[in-house]
């Protein structure tokens, strides 16, 4: 078959009257895919596209909510106000820090369940499906879960600790910031370790079996062989894992804004922005949050891009 | 030596019962309270002594949970609906035609699946307003469609691509149109992916919250998650936790049966999503 030889290459071939066929059909598969593609490109153009350029314009204006009157173009002023208010720092901070701290855990935690996962042993399957479980649940459920169980009176979490002797008195997790962002890391981690634990499990069913066969014939400690040999054939999988899962940490809404409420010492800047763009009526503003949100995500992903590369060119050498 | 493989051995399943332990008790630990009442809920006894009902009688006579479930189930079927119609024809011209942008196109695609909503928070909010559908089921379809539609047309590219290539030719040489080779050659191999697809799309349409917590206000217009963040009791500190986990139980137990069945599709489905990119 020709059909999807290059027209070039089967010409040479010398088959004009098939090459004339086929180059037909390419012509008609390609005006064919332009028709095909409409609906979705102008689907996403409006829904996505569109919103898009409208939140940037509107974060370099003054519009409110509900306001009729037209809103005036005021430069840089709202990305001024939000560099010089505190809550945008505790914002960004508190970002920051619980995307480092759940992903990092969700990796380590990850990599552990997937391990365990390949390894070949009865049972795994039963454990396959209980890792899903969480995953199922959604965040908001998951947040009201973990909301009663942290309960500072009748909360399970803390029974458990003062049983164990851990803790002496109960305490009120979500009142105080620093326990509450370590409490809504427990529930991301808890959640969206499964998500790690697949993806790392797919690349690790995609080694070869003959690496770990000659390291075990050569009598190879088990925890060389992870980071000699597993470590480095996974990355690039990890990489794109560890980058999927950061994105979507940096986004964290429903968690902080279901746990904490709008207390401005564990809002993320998904919930700051959101916080003035709808409780306040401040279009701009929260406008302005939103796409400094944007700047910060993608500078961090180019980051993690060219950290990853950096090392996956180490390697090549 | 034997004893050592023994101690490993038990160390190993001690890991794997603290794994399942860690993964289950959440939601053991909801059930169990949602069958407690008045002063039972402030037990810790991890048995439920005298299980009663009232939390999930009381979630659908004090609110209207059920309009809020019948909600999700629409918003969630109507997005996958349209989103697997549009993206199977997308997916066929990005996945079978060679054109110039294919790849651009793609990595866009990827983009969008990956954007933070806010970031189109205030303009979807605005292009929802004009066109009149604030506070309404079709307002959710339609800004759902923003991580629904990049998320089908991605994993149905990867797996559209994978077809044989013999069946096309096949198909065009017998002088089929393109239409007529992705509705009759492709689609009905199409199958089981647009089910795994339309799975995963369905329980993420269905766990969406803050566009259903922006773009609706009534209590009838809303969806499960946010009718379950915002239950509330007399004061903050008032919150009805009986009701709350009742309520989480009803729409979890669904979700958890659903994806206990198809389980090795969803995890191909997922790592077919991600891994590829």
């Amino acid at each position: 078959m020709t059909a999807t030889v290059p027209n070039s290459v089967a010409a040479e071939a010398g088959e004009p009257v098939r090459v004339e066929i086929v180059g037909r059909m390419e012509q008609r598969r390609r005006r064919a895919a332009v028709f095909f593609l409409m609906p979705t490109v102008i689907a996403l153009l409006l829904v996505a596209g569109w919103p898009l350029v409208r939140t940037v314009y509107l974060g370099f204006t003054d519009a409110r909510l509900g306001g009729s009157e037209q809103a005036s173009f005021v430069g840089l002023a709202n990305f001024g106000f939000l560099l010089s208010d505190p809550a945008w720092w505790t914002a960004t901070w508190v970002t920051l820090k619980f995307a480092t701290a759940s992903v990092v855990i969700e990796t380590v935690l990850g990599m552990v369940i997937a391990l365990v996962l390949n390894a070949h042993l009865p049972g795994r399957g039963l454990m396959r499906a209980a890792v899903l479980v969480p995953w199922a649940i959604p965040t908001v459920i998951s947040a009201q879960m973990w909301g009663w169980m942290y309960h500072d009176l009748y909360g399970v979490v803390n029974t458990l600790l003062v049983g164990l002797g851990i803790l002496d008195a109960p305490r009120a997790w979500m009142a105080n910031p620093d326990t509450a962002l370590w409490a809504m890391v427990a529930v991301d981690v808890w959640k969206t370790t499964p998500f790690m634990a697949l993806l790392i499990l797919a690349a690790l069913q995609t080694l070869p079996h003959e690496i770990y066969e000659a390291a075990r014939v050569d009598g190879v400690h088990p925890l060389k062989v992870f980071w000699r040999i597993t470590l480095p054939l996974i990355r690039p999988a990890l990489m794109v894992a560890i980058i999927f899962r950061a994105l979507d940490a940096l986004r964290m809404f429903d968690l902080a804004y279901v746990m904490a409420g709008a207390n401005a010492a564990t809002a993320t800047l998904s919930v700051y922005a959101r916080q003035n763009l709808v409780d306040f009526q401040d279009v701009g503003f929260g406008s302005a949050a939103s796409t400094l949100l944007v700047l910060l995500i993608l500078l961090i992903t180019g980051i993690l891009l060219t950290v990853g590369r950096v090392r996956l060119a180490a390697d090549a050498r | 030596m034997h004893a050592k493989r023994l101690v490993g051995r038990g160390l190993f399943y001690l890991l794997v019962a603290v794994i399942i332990l860690y993964t289950l008790f959440p939601f053991y630990w909801a059930i169990v309270s949602s069958l407690r009442s008045g002063q039972g809920l402030f037990s810790t006894a991890l048995i439920p002594s005298d299980p009663v009902w009232d939390n999930y009688v009381a979630v659908f006579r004090e609110q209207p949970f059920a309009a809020n479930i019948l909600n999700s189930v629409i918003v969630a079927t109507a997005v996958v609906a349209l989103s697997l119609m549009l993206s199977l024809t997308a997916a066929y011209a990005l996945g079978r035609v060679r054109f110039r942008g294919r790849g651009t196109l793609l990595m866009v695609v990827l983009a969008v699946s990956m954007f933070p909503q806010v970031a189109v928070l205030s303009g979807l909010f605005e292009l929802i307003r004009w066109l009149g559908l604030y506070n309404s089921l079709t307002g959710l379809i339609l800004s759902y469609l923003i991580f629904t539609l990049p998320f089908t047309v991605w994993v149905l590219t990867t797996f559209m691509r994978e077809l044989p290539k013999e069946l096309e030719e096949a198909a065009l040489v017998d002088g089929a149109s393109p239409w007529v080779t992705l509705t009759r050659v492709f689609l009905p191999l199409m199958w089981p992916a647009l089910v795994t697809t339309g799975l995963l799309a369905f329980i993420a349409a269905w766990n969406e919250f803050l566009f259903a917590l922006t773009f609706t206000l009534s209590n009838e217009m809303r969806t499960v998650p946010v009718a379950i963040a915002l239950i509330t009791g007399a004061s903050q500190y008032e919150l009805p936790w009986g009701r709350v986990m009742a309520a989480s139980v009803i729409v979890t137990v669904p979700l958890i049966i659903m994806v206990l069945i198809f389980q090795r599709r969803i995890v191909a489905g997922l790592t077919a999503g991600a891994v590829k990119g």
